[in-house]
């Protein structure tokens, strides 16, 4: 008697509790709009913040919703953006095809990591933005990458690590210029530029020739013999400081030639 | 009758504190507790659910369960209301709230399989606890588990970028952390 008391009693809440499940499922239903998870599908989920919304769902519910336009992604491929374009009904091309708009982090910094250079040894946090609030970190050169690796941190893409002389190391195949790093860096060298360009000024010093040779064995001293020497007009000097036109750079890699300070340097084309 | 009432709330949130002294519902506890703003999402969620459980079983044990003699059915139907229950409310706040839907997130559900929540239920029977009383005992415990939660979660995000041995890294090094939080506790023991 006691186990069909028992059965009866539990059968009963549970269809109770189902019937007010299914009334209230039909009571508070929430339509969503289809197209979001059509979109979500060619959405690449890394959820970078690069486009500006908070994750790679809320890019999709805007694109839907408010018409915003998928080439905020920039972590997309171009096959997928034009899915989602033809979702949307946009005949338009998502992206441009433009070489220069493929853009890639660099790190603009070279420095060797030998005690020559520091001020002191710094044995905090291991993170770039702690170790700044100590007297602007332990080098003498106040745009010496710290070498701490919060823009490996920040990086959703798997795209940084650290290499040689504690400085990080960029691939550039996995790297989509979402410009999280750009943001991580306290000391701003990270400079967000066009991938197939493969020469490059790594420093960011605006400092005076004087103060960046006694800080640094690489720097920029802003001399102008690259200016002199470039063919393509390329090169300006602003504020000591060399600064390569990518429009109008052609990639001889003269002035890495002539630079007295190994400033310039080229590198070997990204295998894209 | 006040007194006993926040007797009731101050012990369900430091002395009889379900994470860090009874050790229930340390799913969360260590899954969740990585980022802060996550843990207190979880904490609220938790809080929400044990409040309406804590209600929500009390009826159903005096209402239906005794009078009919039915108390060994105890376990099994609270676990069927608090499935429920927690469906229910994922429903209504999604339609009626859609923010703090979104700020609650994947917790909602989550929150179906926690053992504080049935804990609560547990315990409100058999310490027969009326409907007020049962209602603050489970509103103290999700605010134990909420500061419990926010606690480790702060405490993680430093050892976050702390040099940890590589062999403690991860769950060995926030077990010891929970270990040493819980005896911590313990020195609250005498506040009532």
């Amino acid at each position: 008697m006691n186990i069909i008391i028992a059965a009866l009693f539990l059968g009963i809440l549970g269809l109770i509790s189902g019937i007010v499940l299914s009334f209230a499922s039909k009571k508070f239903e929430v339509k969503v709009d289809p197209k979001i998870e059509q979109v979500m599908q060619y959405i690449p989920s890394a959820n970078c913040g690069g486009c500006g919304y908070p994750g790679c769902a809320a890019l999709a519910e805007a694109i839907v919703n408010n018409g915003a336009s998928i080439s905020l992604c920039v972590a997309i491929s171009k096959r997928n953006a034009d899915a989602i374009n033809k979702i949307m009904g946009i005949e338009k091309e998502a992206k441009s095809d433009d070489p220069l708009a493929r853009k890639a982090a660099l790190i603009r910094c070279q420095g060797l990591d030998t005690d020559e250079y520091k001020n002191f040894e710094y044995a905090g946090v291991k993170d770039c933005q702690a170790a700044v609030l100590v007297q602007n970190g332990p080098w003498k050169c106040p745009h010496r990458c710290l070498g701490l690796g919060s823009c490996v941190a920040a990086c959703p893409f798997d795209a940084l690590k650290m290499g040689p002389n504690n400085l990080p190391v960029v691939d550039e195949a996995k790297c989509v210029a979402c410009g999280k790093c750009v943001v991580a860096c306290p000391k701003q060298i990270i400079e967000l530029v066009p991938q197939v360009k493969t020469v490059h000024v790594l420093c960011v010093s605006n400092d005076t020739a004087k103060d960046t040779v006694k800080m640094c064995k690489v720097g920029c001293i802003g001399c102008g013999i690259c200016k002199k020497n470039c063919p393509a007009d390329a090169i300006v000097i602003e504020n000591n400081l060399a600064k390569i036109n990518y429009e109008k750079c052609i990639d001889c890699g003269k002035c890495v030639e002539v630079c007295p300070r190994k400033s310039i340097i080229k590198e070997a084309l990204p295998d894209i | 009758m006040t007194e006993s009432l926040i007797g009731i709330f101050l012990t369900a949130i430091f002395i009889e504190n379900f994470v860090l002294n009874q050790i229930l519902g340390l799913c969360p506890f260590i899954g969740v507790s990585g980022r802060t703003e996550s843990a207190v999402g979880m904490g609220i969620s938790v809080t929400f659910v044990m409040v309406m459980a804590g209600v929500a079983t009390w009826a159903v044990q005096n209402l239906i369960l005794v009078p009919y003699s039915l108390e060994y059915l105890q376990t099994v139907s609270f676990i069927l209301i608090i499935a429920a229950l927690v469906q229910f409310v994922e429903m209504v706040i999604k339609k009626l709230a859609p923010a703090l839907y979104k700020a609650l997130g994947v917790f909602l559900p989550l929150i179906t399989t926690n053992c504080a929540v049935l804990g609560v239920a547990l315990i409100n029977v058999k310490r027969n606890y009326g409907l007020l009383e049962s209602a603050i005992n489970a509103l103290g415990g999700g605010l134990g588990f909420l500061l419990a939660l926010v606690i480790m979660s702060g405490i993680r995000e430093r050892l976050a970028i702390s040099e940890v041995p590589v062999v403690m890294r991860g769950a060995p090094i926030a077990f010891i952390t929970a270990g040493l939080l819980a005896t911590a506790f313990m020195g609250l023991s005498g506040l009532i």
